[in-house]
């Protein structure tokens, strides 16, 4: 597993989620939520997505842990 | 064909989902059409049988043109039409029209195809669908190849939504004018609850946690049992509430404007189904998949703007809703309990309240109940 593959992963899923967010948007240190006008919904589903796709949980303690793209791709590469 | 909004002026069937003869119940979807807002399907409010479908797919319906004659059960000869059958309570707010925009002579779009292409840039006269009405998918499909480059998705986030706006413009500004609205807020320690849900939690999947958005309607609903008096109508000079509480949960979309979908029957859910219903309903809400009786049947408007980190939210009532709870941002605050000073995750809940209908006393009675209830979060499972 490499950190490009998680990383479009996470792209992939935030689009999907959140169709009207275009991909230039995504920014990889700015809080992903906040940046994108994401909301508890949306982020909730992009962890099940992830989840699914990578079988790692992300517990509520540690979302502060996975708030960006880069540190959420960080996150899942130590756990897949 | 039922007015599904406030600017709503007509439609576009799309398609019938059923056929003469067809035996039809309650709340069976029988027909999909295309509104300013997207495809909303159209739901039959009594059983009957469809004697006669009176209008052809792809034909543009005046709001209170009948589509279909259904014949209500054990009756054999009188003739219904089914826009006659729901008691819409937004209907009223139909009657202030708004100014149409002019239109591309002799093509045949649906409203939501329209608005779509205005907001992609798409020429309609460049799309030939063989005399068939062009639908948004054919506008999104045209526009596709040209979204891609990072110019069009900039057109794209600043594009107006027409139709909303002015739906928007229109049932505010009747609000404004009409009801005489008063505000009332309360501070609530969100502590216990958020404690109580993060144990929760704990032990669930992702996908089975419960959101504090959640848990917030669901107090909602409950205090709202309790004071009914705030759910339901203003409607001819008179107060009528509702035994059902059907939330209309305010989302906003990111391309602009809002839509307030109903929460249906939330007083029969737990919170792990409000839970699940609310999520779909955020999904369907986005994905243009909502039912007619969800455009139509609020009871009140929750309001959540706690994500965008807003304190306090005092609301404008839909008309001719009585209420607007307003949620705010959940913060570190000091917080004094007994003698001693601390800190507590804090929230302020707000209430707009129609004055013609009730006073402060049932609000603060509202808002009383709702920090009770999220003190005692065992209670809200």
């Amino acid at each position: 597993m490499t950190i490009d593959k998680i990383k479009k992963a996470i792209i992939k899923n935030i689009l999907e989620i959140a169709p009207e967010v275009g991909e230039d948007e995504i920014e990889p240190n700015e809080n992903i939520q906040r940046s994108l006008e994401l909301d508890s919904f949306d982020f909730l589903k992009i962890l099940t997505a992830m989840n699914e796709e990578f079988r790692v949980e992300v517990p509520e303690k540690d979302y502060s842990q996975v708030d960006t793209l880069e540190k959420m791709a960080e996150y899942f590469l130590r756990r897949a | 064909m039922p007015s599904l909004g406030a600017d709503m002026e007509s439609a576009v069937l799309m398609e019938w989902l059923v056929k003469e003869g067809d035996s039809v119940s309650k709340g069976q979807v029988i027909a999909e059409v295309e509104t300013s807002k997207g495809v909303i399907e159209i739901e039959v409010f009594d059983e009957g049988v469809i004697e006669k479908l009176l209008v052809e797919p792809e034909t543009e319906c005046a709001v209170g043109m009948p589509l279909a004659i259904i014949r209500a059960k054990g009756e054999e000869e009188a003739k219904k039409d089914i826009s006659k059958e729901e008691p819409t309570p937004t209907k009223a707010v139909a009657e202030v029209k708004k100014e149409e925009t002019p239109r591309e002579e002799r093509l045949k779009v649906s409203p939501a195809a329209r608005k779509r292409a205005q907001e992609l840039g798409v020429d309609l006269t460049t799309l030939t669908t063989r005399d068939a009405a062009i639908r948004l998918r054919e506008v999104e499909a045209a526009a596709t190849p040209t979204m891609e480059t990072p110019k069009k998705t900039k057109e794209l986030k600043t594009g107006k939504k027409d139709g909303m706006r002015q739906a928007i413009a229109t049932a505010m500004s009747r609000s404004n004018a009409e009801i005489p609205h008063y505000y009332l807020s309360s501070a609530i320690n969100m502590t216990p609850a958020l404690t109580y849900l993060e144990e929760l939690n704990e032990t669930r999947s992702v996908k089975e946690r419960i959101l504090p958005v959640a848990m917030l309607v669901r107090a909602v609903v409950l205090a709202l049992e309790e004071v009914p008096e705030l759910n339901g109508f203003w409607l001819d000079n008179e107060h009528v509430m509702s035994q059902e509480i059907h939330p209309g949960i305010a989302i906003a979309l990111r391309q602009g404007g809002l839509i307030t979908p109903a929460l249906l029957n939330a007083q029969e859910m737990n919170l792990d189904s409000l839970m699940l219903s609310m999520s779909d309903l955020i999904s369907r809400t986005r994905a243009n998949k909502l039912r007619s009786s969800e455009m139509t049947k609020q009871t009140i408007t929750i309001t959540n703007l706690g994500d965008l980190g807003v304190d306090s939210v005092f609301g404008v009532i839909y008309p001719p809703q009585l209420a607007v709870v307003g949620l705010g941002t959940i913060r570190d605050e000091p917080w004094a309990e007994g003698d001693a000073l601390c800190v507590r995750k804090v929230m302020r809940a707000t209430l707009a309240g129609d004055h013609r209908a009730t006073d402060g006393r049932v609000g603060a009675k509202f808002l009383e109940r709702l920090n009770k209830l999220l003190q005692n979060p065992k209670e809200l499972l």
